[in-house]
């Protein structure tokens, strides 16, 4: 198989990941549209291709991690799905709308589907974290403040932070920073969540516990989920499918069970950490 | 020698682009302002934080900068036995150019900065990638809010610094030059015009909106980190200085 070939499981083939998964997804055929497609994505960033030809669909409702080294283009992918960068090439469809090659309404239709959780938070620091979850609605859907609160707190209490609302990011630690985030990526119950480093700069209990929290999120809203990781273990744990990225292209695609049980000396290098490989005679 | 001809085509390259940038940047807030009902509180938030914590200095520039004015030509005025003259040099020296120019510098390095680093802040931890993937135009909801309260403020302040710095004209014209308090005040009024007034005040407005857009914009082109955002508090303060001469000349031309 090309390295860059859409990969979509066959009908069939519902093979249980190992790791023990809330809702076990049935993947849909090739014909059945994507949540997300990437097609021929290409971006150089200061004269160094980040993305070289990468295709991939995401089906709906699953939850797919994509993989790779620091500067392996990652993050870079997620923006293009957001439409915060724009390809050199190819295109990202989102829900069947191309979102690199659109008009400004088609845009934010598009982004209306998706919440966005950054690495570093990105919360507004001025204001606090009910106001942070609440700037969506305020800015974007005319309901009463009533509703508003009851959303707000809503959310705050799914990701286990009601008692915080008052405080002002500043004040709140970098795992809660994240799930306040993730409260405001949700709180207009998007389809789809991306999420960039979820796990990156947590001790292993918070960790878990924003691991558990994107569980959560696919069980009771039934969202499509993106993760960008080089944390295996949360990668091993979310995931329904798996793409690795390797110098801006696509290495492989497969279920949990399917990296494990992979042969190419990139993979295994990368997954179970070790310093001696190829991943590290050769520039990423 | 090729290196530097490489390195002034990137410098010219760069300049026309963040140029091109910033008259866009303009041009979209221009077009959100119908919008500012939503965004009142912001503004006037705004207006109230840069027109209160630029009191302080603004007071200070313009004392010193009348009793200067008044001290360098009393003693040129001295010589032909002119000091009563001093009241029409001091209020329209400062209405027309001390008050509007001086004013807009301290607001350049007081405010300007702030907003600059503020931004450029929001922008190297994503906050601005955040408002746009939430679809919240950074336009609309930093730049906008800010454009309207700076012009607005500058001309507030300068309106305060005109009176300062004719008070501290009138101060060391009566205790330097013996130049009667009530004498001073009535040739200032009688040399003083409408055009002049607001001359000055268009001047102040003007000067604002281009602090406050060169501001915004360097903000909103800071990479690289820290260090990015500190290099774009230092262009937006730069830069504001240059334009407000550059357009203090233009305009002084044209109204005047």
């Amino acid at each position: 198989m090309p390295i860059n070939a859409i990969v979509t499981p066959v009908e069939g083939t519902n093979e249980t990941p190992s790791v023990a998964h809330p809702t076990p997804i049935s993947y849909r055929p090739m014909m059945a549209p994507a949540a997300i497609e990437l097609c021929d994505l290409t971006k150089t960033l200061s004269g160094r291709t980040v993305l070289d030809g990468v295709s991939l669909a995401i089906q709906k409702g699953e939850t797919m991690s994509i993989m790779g080294g620091s500067g392996a283009g990652k993050s870079v992918t997620l923006k293009h799905i957001v439409g915060l960068m724009k390809p050199d090439r190819g295109c990202v469809k989102v829900d069947g709308v191309d979102v690199t090659n659109t008009n400004h309404g088609s845009l934010e239709t598009a982004r209306r589907k998706i919440g966005f959780c950054f690495q570093g938070s990105a919360l507004l620091n001025s204001l606090s974290v009910f106001e942070n979850v609440a700037l969506p609605l305020r800015e974007h859907e005319r309901i009463a403040e009533d509703e508003v609160r009851r959303r707000v707190e809503e959310k705050l209490v799914l990701v286990g932070l009601s008692e915080a609302s008052q405080k002002l990011p500043s004040e709140i630690s970098g795992g809660m920073k994240k799930r306040v985030g993730l409260a405001r990526a949700i709180i207009r119950n998007p389809a789809i969540i991306l999420y960039d480093e979820p796990t990156a700069g947590l001790d292993p209990v918070m960790g878990r516990t924003i691991n558990d929290l994107i569980l959560d999120m696919q069980k009771k809203l039934g969202v499509t989920s993106v993760l960008v990781t080089h944390d295996m273990s949360s990668a091993f744990r979310v995931s329904n499918r798996m793409a690795m990225l390797l110098k801006g292209k696509i290495l492989k695609v497969g279920t949990p069970d399917e990296f494990r049980a992979s042969e190419d000396p990139f993979i295994k290098q990368f997954i179970y950490g070790e310093s001696e490989g190829p991943l590290t005679r050769t520039p990423a | 020698m090729v290196a530097a001809i490489v390195k002034a085509q990137r410098w010219f390259e760069n300049s026309c682009a963040g140029a091109g940038y910033t008259l866009d940047l303009f041009l979209r807030a221009a077009g959100q302002i119908p919008l500012l009902g939503r965004k009142r509180r912001e503004m006037i938030q705004q207006l109230a934080l840069t027109t209160l914590g630029s009191l302080p200095v603004v007071f200070i520039t313009a004392l010193f900068t009348g009793m200067i004015v008044s001290l360098q030509t009393g003693q040129v005025l001295r010589d032909f036995g002119q000091e009563s003259s001093l009241g029409y040099i001091v209020t329209i020296g400062m209405c027309r150019e001390m008050g509007p120019v001086f004013t807009c510098l301290s607001l350049a390095g007081l405010v300007g900065s702030t907003y600059a680093a503020e931004i450029g802040t929001m922008k190297v931890s994503e906050e601005v990638d955040a408002l746009e993937v939430m679809s919240i135009d950074p336009v609309y909801y930093l730049v906008m809010p800010r454009l309207i309260a700076l012009s607005l403020a500058a001309v507030a302040l300068t309106t305060y610094a005109n009176v300062i710095g004719i008070a501290g004209g009138a101060l060391v014209a009566r205790s330097n030059f013996d130049v009667d308090l009530e004498i001073f005040l009535k040739n200032g009024r009688d040399a003083l015009k409408l055009k002049d007034i607001y001359g000055g005040l268009l001047k102040s407005f003007l000067f604002g909106t281009t602090i406050s857009i060169v501001a915004c914009a360097q903000g909103l082109r800071a990479d690289g980190g820290p260090a990015g955002v500190g290099r774009a508090t230092l262009r937006s303060v730069v830069i504001s200085f240059m334009l407000i001469l550059v357009f203090d000349y233009l305009l002084t031309w044209m109204i005047w």
